[in-house]
């Protein structure tokens, strides 16, 4: 029987897990963390249907079969190729050889505090989008660090994303549509609060997306502003005081808020630069893994027996991920019942 | 008189020189304004003339700051330089012995073998040839460094040399040729008359087996040429910096500078460069294959070539000023030509519409526009302000506001008078008695160009005073750091120790590489109008490698320009001095403070 | 220029068949990151000069892909060429360089 190892215990993985245990290959699930699920475990909500995101992981945990073998705290540190098999060298000391490989080590999220003019661990009140996720596991209203109901929040589109600056020149993807349905859940814990989003281009490029956008403005009555922030400073009583041109109108434009929300992007995970490495996969100049091509071959590397799934090759959605994942599968089984 | 027909070649080129030179200095000393022409004549007669006198010696013969650059390079260059000198001096003190004139005509000492063959049986005459071959081989040992020179740049601490052109290479190799045609002359003449030393005797002795009796007339011929070809092609050339050197240094001791574009003392800064090269190693802008450092922008100048790009492409980070061992202010030249170009037509900059009153406070700060996209120095500011326990207020706490500094780099000079008279009136209406500023570009400007009433200082300065007054205690932390100075406040404002001084109250201060007047530009210079940001960085990325940073927990600095530039490509965490000081503060006990309210108060 | 409150602007439709682009391709030839700009608005947001006037370097680059020299002459007066655009813009337009040209084609008889 075929061993197949999947590097990367999210949303990704596991999927891939369940569609090629369910074809009776024997998968090795190995993560790094502790815990499976990555970094959806961690949200809340997912767009555009609002479904839960706990529910998704968990029912993915419960259809991971036990004949997988799920291998926690545990990081690849060597590899090598002979015979068509990839020998895999694990931290903790161990070693086992595989038929085939699916890299789902994901993203990271954008280190907010390298775009140092938003003020993000310098004000006490900027938080990032991933912070307020999991504080809406909660169900409290949006507090200020002073303890102030949060009468006013701007929400920053593109914070890491699309800026040479920081080194990223790519679209994250999903930033957009997740600050619509965020600041939707927080008008709802926050009845009256004023609620601002500003934006470079507005991204609602997938189904029902746009539906959500225009619930935002009609029901939710948030304010789209297509502007970039430039500054922030902090005012003595901790509010914050934004810059921006209005684009739309050509003015200077600035405002006073009770909180900042900064909607960080897409960067490939910490060691993706390593496994490119250890497995000779070339990565874009994005950073992320390259595909053999963008369009029939998306799961496929140059090197055979290694495969892609998630957003190891570029930032996706839940949906796009999990679709993804299964035609990695579908490509593992293809290239093990290639004879 | 004694003469012959071969020392026409060399007379004719000491007569162009001199000539030449004459003209040329009184041209450009009779340009001076009436008040220049004062100080120059003041000069003359003080004793500050000895300065001049003591720096001519030093620089123009002994090149002592070439030997700061490296050994070998000085060497080469005293060699030459100060053993020509000698040459001379001793020839004509020779001459004094043999002639019977009481003046004799400068091409005697020179080739005084020819003239008097029989020196041998005279008192002194043996002292005299062992000095005079003794010097000549220094001399020589010198044009043999030269030529290794041109093959082996680094062994003289060179990465890069200079490429030449035409009429320089004709100068080099005519200079490279009169001391070996001078040692061949005189070994013919020490074979036939037996009047050389240990160098020319040996040389004579060896070259015995020609026929010397018909070649010894040729030679002087040759060795009269080639002092000919290099004195008719030194005006022409990189050479002329030997005579221009001295007056540069005598104008530039009488208190004279550029004050415009063509100002004469520029025309003498531009025919001082020697083109040594010196300053395309210190040039960062030579990493990215940049051929526009000064040796190469004067060099434009002085021929009037095509150069815009040359003039634009400068950080104006002053490197290139404190590595030339002549001294030329290149950085201001390339300022003065930059207000040229094309000038804007400046309207009403009035910031005033949107700038609330100050209060009347003891000090007012000016955080500068860089500091607003770098929030952790305003922050740390308002909490050292705040501890401090003096009156204050921020002068640009919502807007920015500009100094006027970055139209005045790009030679802009009447749009910034008009920025500069309404920034001082906001600074002004203040009525501050220090003005505290965390951007060195702003620093810079407000004291060389607002003659504000306010003591100015850039706030790593303040922190220093306040530091010692103990109005701000700070604790000790395990954490290494390095220092990075900023060009602006180093070499533009000779500020190098108070930062030292706050950061090794905190921390562990680490030694780098390049400290002081050496230290390196970040790459984000406003000075630069040419080169784009990617370029910047990798100036930047260069920086950060050099300094070896890896060693130190922080980078530090002083300057938000720096910190934003080294932030994007650093390795380890940046923080301007103001955060590092912010993070360790102790709180001061009340009573310090209310002390400090009530001195305020009385003043 | 005094405000009044109000700026003149030409009622005329943008005529994008007789666009006047010889100032736009002067600087495009000479600082070719221009082009890069994505008109997200960041310059105008930090511009010093924004505090008192109609400053925007992303107005600027439009109107010059519109041929609407006039206005563009209006605006770049005001820049105190400090930078701060520069050192915001996503896409790393040399913005410094830009005006200076700008300036500089302006006062050129370009046909």
């Amino acid at each position: 029987m075929s061993k197949i190892a999947i590097i990367g215990g999210g949303i990704a993985g596991m999927e891939a897990a369940i569609r090629l245990s369910a074809l009776n290959f024997e998968v090795h699930l190995i993560e790094k963390s502790f815990i499976l699920g990555g970094h959806v475990k961690n949200w809340h909500m997912l767009f555009p249907d609002l479904s839960s995101a706990t529910q998704l992981v968990e029912q993915q945990k419960n259809q991971l079969r036990d004949s997988v073998n799920i291998l926690l705290g545990i990081e690849v540190i060597r590899a090598s190729y002979t015979n068509n098999k990839y020998t895999l060298y694990f931290s903790d000391g161990s070693s086992n050889t595989f038929d085939a490989i699916i890299l789902t080590t994901g993203f990271k999220l954008f280190p907010a505090q390298r775009k140092e003019e938003y003020g993000y661990s310098i004000y006490s009140n900027v938080i990032t989008s991933a912070e307020l996720e999991e504080y809406f596991q909660t169900d409290k209203p949006l507090y200020t660090k002073e303890h102030r109901i949060a009468e006013r929040i701007a929400f920053i589109h593109c914070v890491g994303s699309r800026d040479d600056k920081v080194g990223n020149r790519y679209c994250s993807k999903v930033c957009c549509v997740t600050a619509v349905k965020q600041a939707m859940e927080t008008a709802r814990r926050n009845p009256g609060a004023e609620i601002y989003l500003f934006y470079m281009d507005l991204r609602m490029f997938d189904r029902q997306f746009e539906d959500l956008y225009f619930q935002a403005q009609t029901q939710y009555g948030i304010r789209f502003i297509r502007g970039r922030l430039s500054e922030v400073s902090e005012k003595p009583d901790s509010r914050l005081f934004l810059k921006f041109e209005d684009t739309l109108l050509g003015k200077p434009l600035r405002l006073t808020t009770d909180m900042l929300v900064l909607m960080v992007g897409m960067e490939p995970a910490e060691n993706t630069g390593q496994l490119a490495r250890l497995f000779n996969v070339p990565v874009g100049n994005d950073k992320f893994l390259l595909p053999k091509n963008l369009h029939q071959y998306r799961n496929l590397t140059n090197q055979p027996g290694i495969f892609l799934a998630g957003c190891v090759s570029g930032p996706k959605t839940i949906g796009e991920t999990l679709t993804d994942a299964r035609s990695a599968a579908l490509e593992v089984y293809n290239y093990l019942n290639r004879n | 008189m004694k003469f012959d027909w071969f020392v026409i070649p060399f007379l004719a080129g000491l007569t162009f020189v001199f000539g030449f030179c004459c003209i040329k200095f009184y041209l450009w000393i009779q340009r001076l304004s009436r008040g220049e022409k004062a100080l120059l004549k003041k000069h003359f007669f003080s004793p500050s003339l000895w300065v001049s006198i003591k720096e001519i010696f030093n620089e123009s013969l002994l090149h002592r700051k070439i030997f700061r650059t490296n050994a070998l390079l000085g060497y080469m260059h005293t060699s030459l330089a100060f053993g020509w000198f000698l040459l001379i001096v001793l020839g004509n003190i020779e001459v004094k012995f043999y002639s019977h004139y009481s003046v004799n005509p400068p091409y005697v000492p020179i080739f005084l073998n020819y003239f008097e063959p029989n020196t041998a049986p005279h008192f002194f005459g043996r002292g005299f040839r062992f000095l005079m071959d003794f010097l000549l081989l220094i001399i020589l040992s010198g044009v043999a460094l030269a030529y290794l020179k041109r093959f082996q740049p680094n062994r003289f601490g060179m990465r890069r040399t200079m490429q030449h052109q035409v009429l320089d290479k004709l100068a080099i190799i005519s200079l490279w040729c009169i001391f070996p045609a001078r040692l061949l002359a005189e070994s013919f003449s020490a074979a036939l008359y037996h009047n050389g030393s240990f160098l020319t005797n040996t040389v004579g002795k060896w070259l015995s087996f020609l026929p010397v009796d018909n070649l010894i007339y040729p030679a002087w011929w040759g060795y009269s040429i080639v002092l000919g070809i290099f004195f008719f092609s030194l005006p022409f050339s990189r050479y002329m910096h030997i005579p221009t050197e001295v007056l540069l240094i005598i104008l530039r001791n009488a208190g004279i500078r550029s004050r415009y574009f063509n100002h004469p003392f520029q025309q003498v800064d531009i025919y001082a460069c020697s083109r040594c090269g010196i300053c395309i190693d210190a040039c960062q802008l030579s990493t990215l294959g940049y051929a526009t450092q000064p040796a190469y922008y004067l060099r434009s100048l002085r021929y009037k070539t095509q150069h815009n790009e040359l003039t634009e492409n400068c950080l104006l980070c002053g490197r290139c000023v404190e590595a030339c061992p002549v001294g030329i202010f290149s950085t201001d030249i390339r300022s003065h030509e930059r207000t040229l170009g094309h000038e804007m037509n400046s309207v009403h900059y009035n910031f005033s519409k949107n700038i609330p009153k100050q209060k009347n406070v003891e000090v007012l700060y000016f955080a500068g526009c860089m500091s607003h996209l770098v929030p952790g120095i305003k922050k740390a500011m308002t909490s050292i302000l705040n501890q401090s326990g003096c009156s204050w207020s921020m002068l640009d706490e919502q807007e920015t506001v500009c100094c006027g500094r970055p139209l005045l780099l790009a030679g802009q000079i009447t749009a910034a008078n008009q920025v500069i008279m309404h920034t001082r009136s906001l600074i002004e209406r203040s009525h501050a008695r220090i003005l505290v500023t965390s951007c060195p570009i702003c620093f810079k400007t407000f004291k060389e160009n607002y003659r504000l009433n306010a003591n100015v200082l850039h706030h790593s300065q303040f922190i220093k005073h306040l530091q010692d007054e103990q109005r701000i205690v700070t604790q000790r932390i395990s954490a290494h750091v390095k220092y990075h100075d900023p060009c602006e406040l180093g070499r533009g404002m000779n500020v190098y120790n108070e930062p030292r001084e706050v950061l090794s109250h905190i921390a562990h201060l680490l030694p780098t590489n390049h400290e002081k007047n050496k230290s390196l530009c970040c790459g984000g210079s406003l000075g630069n109008i040419f080169i784009d940001v990617d370029s910047k960085l990798q100036i930047a990325t260069n920086t950060l490698q050099q300094m070896d940073i890896r060693s130190a927990d922080y980078l530090i600095t002083a300057c938000p320009l720096c910190q934003k530039t080294f932030s994007a490509v650093s390795p380890i965490p940046v923080k301007d001095i103001a955060q590092l000081v912010a993070d360790n503060l102790l709180l001061a006990n009340a009573e310090n403070k209310n002390n400090y309210a009530m001195i305020s108060e009385n003043a | 220029m005094p405000d009044f409150g109000f700026s003149i602007q030409s009622s005329q439709p943008i005529d994008l068949d007789k666009t006047y682009r010889a100032v736009y391709n002067f600087v495009k030839e000479k600082e070719p990151s221009i082009q890069r700009c994505i008109y997200c608005g960041a310059c105008g947001a930090t511009c010093t000069a924004a505090n008192f006037s109609q400053m925007s370097l992303r107005k600027v680059n439009l109107l010059l892909l519109r041929g609407q020299i006039a206005e563009v002459r209006q605006l770049v007066e005001h820049c105190l060429l400090c930078g701060k655009c520069m050192l915001v813009c996503p896409r790393n337009v040399n913005t410094r360089k830009m005006i200076l040209l700008i300036h500089q084609a302006l006062k050129m008889p370009l046909s």
